[in-house]
């Protein structure tokens, strides 16, 4: 790991320097995550009075439950709806923005705040939009024969909530993808024009391959999103409901834990889901030490 | 201002790698002293290694008649011009002098005076409230300079301060230095890896390779009496002819043609002859050097010829009006002729 | 582009224009629902043009709250976002580029782990270590405080690897130059490394912004009355009774109101923001 050349000579310092930051994470973040591990291989007693070890029994359990299996899947579902919808529309503005020559700069303004926005907040506003009774959405849906209600539908719910969801993200993907088009070259486009490769040509056979570095990672920064950042959207709008149908992992583990209080299993999913950070972590890294050598 | 002094100042890294072997050296008060080699000679962490800046593995270094081995590079009394001129880009012209000075805790009106003091000498005035970003290159390196005076060090440390800028300005700037140095007689020691820029500034310049001094000597001395092939190569422009040889019979011979080597052991030898000291005689003269010549390089003042002799390449200035044909006929004053050891490299005689 | 096609440059205006109706509408459904009566809601379509109740409803939110929640004044969750946001990014920036520079400026035993550690705390979000995190909190006394509802978020990898990229470029012929001007190491940091730091600092401090005020699931966790409730939370527990009580003009103000301080932060600094958002992903 690199560090400067030449280096300050000092016995106390860097350890007061760098003291508050380890402080904090030993305290608030390893202390804490290792005693997940440890609990998710014990049981409390129903009183919470005596804990014993159990191996995997945990996982056992957790794996055989229909619930947590259901959960898998809803997270599954939402996460690849929510990068669908959320790359797709940000790639499209993109694109646009990317023809725009003046107006660039004021198409983006009117593009990017949403990111600013507290994903309980869009929930809120979005839940409001959907309402059953009063809503907009309902309501024009309505008129073609739909009858909404995400209190009552799963599907509806899960449509609900990746829009949602979708909504603050798109600003993020666009600001990545804009960069990532600037990035390729013009040279490159006008050698396809000239070879005779229309716009729609370009496009598939230019423009997407090279911006395939870009998009891989806002997949995988999407995924995170989706699978770690929504839990605020899931608690202010349907709290997993109806029936499950958008019960996501990092919901269904605070709901198990906290409001459930069932220790074990709670730790069992919170190591899952440290797998899962752990796996998409490696990923991205990787991507970065392959993007340094491209 | 101060002597400085090395005694056998080693640099040995953590990896085993030994960047500097025991050097000793002795710098006069107001002496201008470079350090010249080619990249990777260890001249930079010898400069850096008086600075302050890189410790010292092994030996002493002594400023004035302190060792200053252990001395922050704030408390050795030295002031450095480094090669991007490391000028802080968030500070005017004018903090970038007092920087420095605040530092020690010299009273603001001493600073103000010094501050233009220096501005006076390196015509920046001008710019003292401008950002670096928003000087040139040389007027960077007048700030770079300026930040040095500011401090009336004991020594100037200057590491390669002219290699960022363009020819034109290095050869103004060089000429500038050199005054600066002999107007104010502080002790200076200069590294690059220019010869030119050595030979015209320093009184005495250090030849280093691999870490070890291979010469010492005005640049008068280096340049006539080269100590070894290493120098004989580094110092002058174009580089010396090194052909081998072998002396017999008091004279160097070399295919057909022969030299004067008087005092010169019998045995193979590296013949040293600099482009410049090749004349042409008559042809068919006795013992001369017959060149086959392979292209000329017009230089405006001389041209430059490039062809073989006996099948080794060779390099000899000629008059810009001289008729040249297929062959020249060279021969060298006996004064001009440098013998080295073949095997060794080293000067003989 | 290449080629100037008409219908291209329409059809992506179009598109752009779509976009940004896509972004602005739940905004403007909101904006709406808050200049208008408790009555405009009970049935029907919500309101789609502005109606005469704004200075009402937000005064009614800022000065009482909801009572039928029990949230209190919105002043005073606006007060708590404030101060959650600026501790988090504060508390953030100052112990991460300190870190920094220890990690980049020193050469000391230990120095390897301690950068480990702290880039393991990328891989351990609040999600995967909620009850233990919760318990540390509860045994250190800090529920229902300032200092619990920040302190335990202020780690963090992602600041300080920027900062230990920035300083990385950093020539280091400055260190040196400061060396033998007579700056010690704090010195040197305050003098040159912090100024130089400026933009670095203030583009991670609009993303820092961003991110503290809209955190949910801590302030969830650790607050248990109101007095420590933050803005977006406060949304949550009125939203909560608006099921049965349809108090959606109160709960629009409030949203409006958790929306505008972090949306003009990236609309007035968006140079900043885009330049934190792409840098802190590095």
């Amino acid at each position: 790991m690199s560090t400067k050349r030449n280096t300050f000579r000092h016995r106390t310092l860097p350890y007061l320097l760098i003291a508050p930051q380890l402080a904090v994470t030993l305290v608030f973040f390893m202390w804490p995550a290792a005693q997940a591990v440890i609990q998710s291989f014990e049981q409390e007693d129903a009183f919470g009075l005596s804990t014993t070890w159990v191996g995997f029994q945990n996982y056992q359990t957790l794996f055989a439950d229909p619930e947590y299996l259901n959960a898998l899947k809803v997270t599954v579902v939402f996460t690849l709806g929510v990068t669908a919808v959320s790359l797709g529309l940000a790639l499209l503005l993109a694109l646009a923005v990317d023809r725009m020559v003046k107006s660039a700069t004021v198409y983006t303004t009117l593009l990017v705040w949403p990111y600013a926005v507290a994903p309980a907040v869009s929930g809120v506003m979005w839940w409001f939009m959907f309402n059953p009774t009063i809503g907009i959405f309902p309501y024009l849906l309505h008129m073609v024969g739909y009858d909404w209600n995400h209190g009552l539908h799963g599907t509806d719910a899960m449509i609900l909530v990746i829009l949602a969801a979708s909504w603050n993200q798109i600003s993020y993907n666009f600001l990545f993808f804009v960069a990532g088009l600037q990035s390729i070259p013009a040279s490159l486009r006008e050698a396809a024009a000239i070879d005779g490769a229309g716009p729609a040509k370009r496009f598939w056979t230019i423009t997407l391959p090279l911006l395939s570095p870009t998009t891989f990672f806002l997949l995988v920064v999407n995924f995170v999103y989706a699978m770690f950042n929504t839990f605020a959207t899931i608690h202010a709008t349907t709290q997993g409901g109806p029936a499950g149908s958008t019960n996501i992992l990092v919901y269904k583990v605070f709901n198990d834990g906290f409001i459930g209080l069932n220790l074990g299993s709670s730790s069992a999913q919170s190591v899952v889901l440290l797998f899962i950070v752990i796996a998409l972590t490696v990923v991205q890294f990787a991507w970065v030490e392959r993007r340094v050598q491209y | 201002m101060a002597a400085i002094t090395l005694e056998s100042v080693g640099k040995t890294y953590a990896g085993g790698v030994t960047a500097v072997h025991a050097i000793d050296l002795a710098i006069a008060d107001g002496e201008f002293l470079v350090l010249v080699g080619p990249s990777g000679c260890g001249k930079s962490t010898l400069l850096r290694m008086i600075a302050g800046l890189e410790t010292i593995s092994s030996g002493a270094v002594k400023i004035g008649n302190r060792v200053v081995n252990q001395v922050e590079p704030a408390e050795r009394d030295i002031a450095m011009v480094f090669q991007n001129y490391a000028l802080y880009p968030h500070m005017s012209v004018r903090e970038n002098l007092a920087y420095g000075l605040k530092n020690r805790g010299v009273p603001k009106d001493e600073i103000a005076r010094r501050v233009a003091e220096a501005a006076k000498i390196l015509e920046i005035g001008g710019f003292l409230d401008r950002k670096p970003r928003a000087l040139s290159g040389g007027q960077r390196q007048r700030v770079a300079m300026g930040r040095a005076i500011v401090r009336e060090p004991a020594a100037f440390l200057f590491d390669e301060p002219l290699s960022n800028l363009d020819a034109k300005l290095r050869v103004q700037m060089r000429g500038e230095i050199k005054q600066l140095q002999a107007r104010l007689g502080t002790t200076s020691i200069y590294v690059t890896h220019d010869q030119l820029e050595a030979m015209t500034l320093a009184h005495r310049l250090v030849v280093l390779n691999g870490g070890r001094i291979e010469q010492v000597g005005t640049p008068l001395e280096v340049y006539r009496k080269p100590a070894s092939t290493f120098v004989a190569a580094f110092i002058g422009s174009p580089a010396m002819n090194l052909l081998q040889a072998e002396v017999s019979g008091g004279r160097v011979r070399l295919g057909g043609a022969s030299l004067p080597a008087p005092g010169a052991a019998d045995g193979k030898v590296t013949l040293g002859l600099r482009p410049e000291d090749l004349q042409r005689t008559r042809p068919g003269a006795e013992g001369a050097l017959l060149m086959n010549v392979a292209y000329v390089e017009e230089l405006g003042a001389q041209r430059l010829v490039h062809g073989t002799v006996g099948g080794q390449s060779v390099v000899c200035a000629q008059p810009v009006e001289s008729d040249l044909g297929d062959t020249l006929t060279l021969t060298a004053d006996p004064a001009a002729v440098h013998l080295f050891d073949a095997a060794s490299g080293k000067r003989l005689g | 582009m290449v080629e100037n096609r008409r219908f291209l440059n329409l059809l992506a205006h179009l598109v752009l224009i779509l976009g940004v109706a896509f972004v602005a509408f739940p905004v403007y459904i909101a904006l709406i629902a808050s200049t208008h009566g408790q009555n405009d809601f009970l049935s029907g379509l919500i309101p789609l043009l502005p109606g005469h109740d704004t200075i009402r409803n937000y005064s009614a939110m800022m000065t009482q709250g909801l009572a039928s929640s029990g949230a209190p004044p919105l002043w005073l969750m606006l007060g708590n976002s404030l101060i959650m946001a600026l501790s988090i990014s504060i508390g953030k920036i100052a112990i991460s580029i300190i870190s920094a520079f220890a990690i980049v400026y020193f050469r000391f035993p230990g120095r390897m782990i301690a950068f480990w550690l702290i880039f393991v705390t990328l891989m351990l979000p609040v999600e995967v270590r909620i009850l233990p995190t919760y318990k540390v909190v509860a045994e250190l006394g800090m529920l229902n405080t300032y200092a619990g509802l920040t302190v335990p978020l202020i780690a963090s990898a992602t600041a300080t690897f920027l900062f230990r990229q920035v300083f990385l470029t950093i020539p280091e012929e400055l260190m040196e130059a400061a060396r033998i001007d007579g700056a010690g190491p704090m010195k040197f940091f305050w003098d040159i490394l912090l100024p130089l730091s400026r933009t670095n600092i203030a583009a991670l401090f609009v993303i820092l912004f961003i991110y503290g005020w809209n955190q949910y699931l801590w302030p969830l966790l650790v607050t248990t009355g109101t007095d420590h409730y933050t803005i977006v939370l406060g949304i949550k527990r009125m939203a909560d009774i608006a099921d049965q009580q349809p108090e959606w003009n109160f709960i629009m103000a409030t949203v409006v109101l958790a929306m505008v301080p972090p949306v003009l932060v990236v609309i007035f600094m968006q140079r900043l923001f885009v330049k934190g958002l792409i840098e802190t992903e590095k």
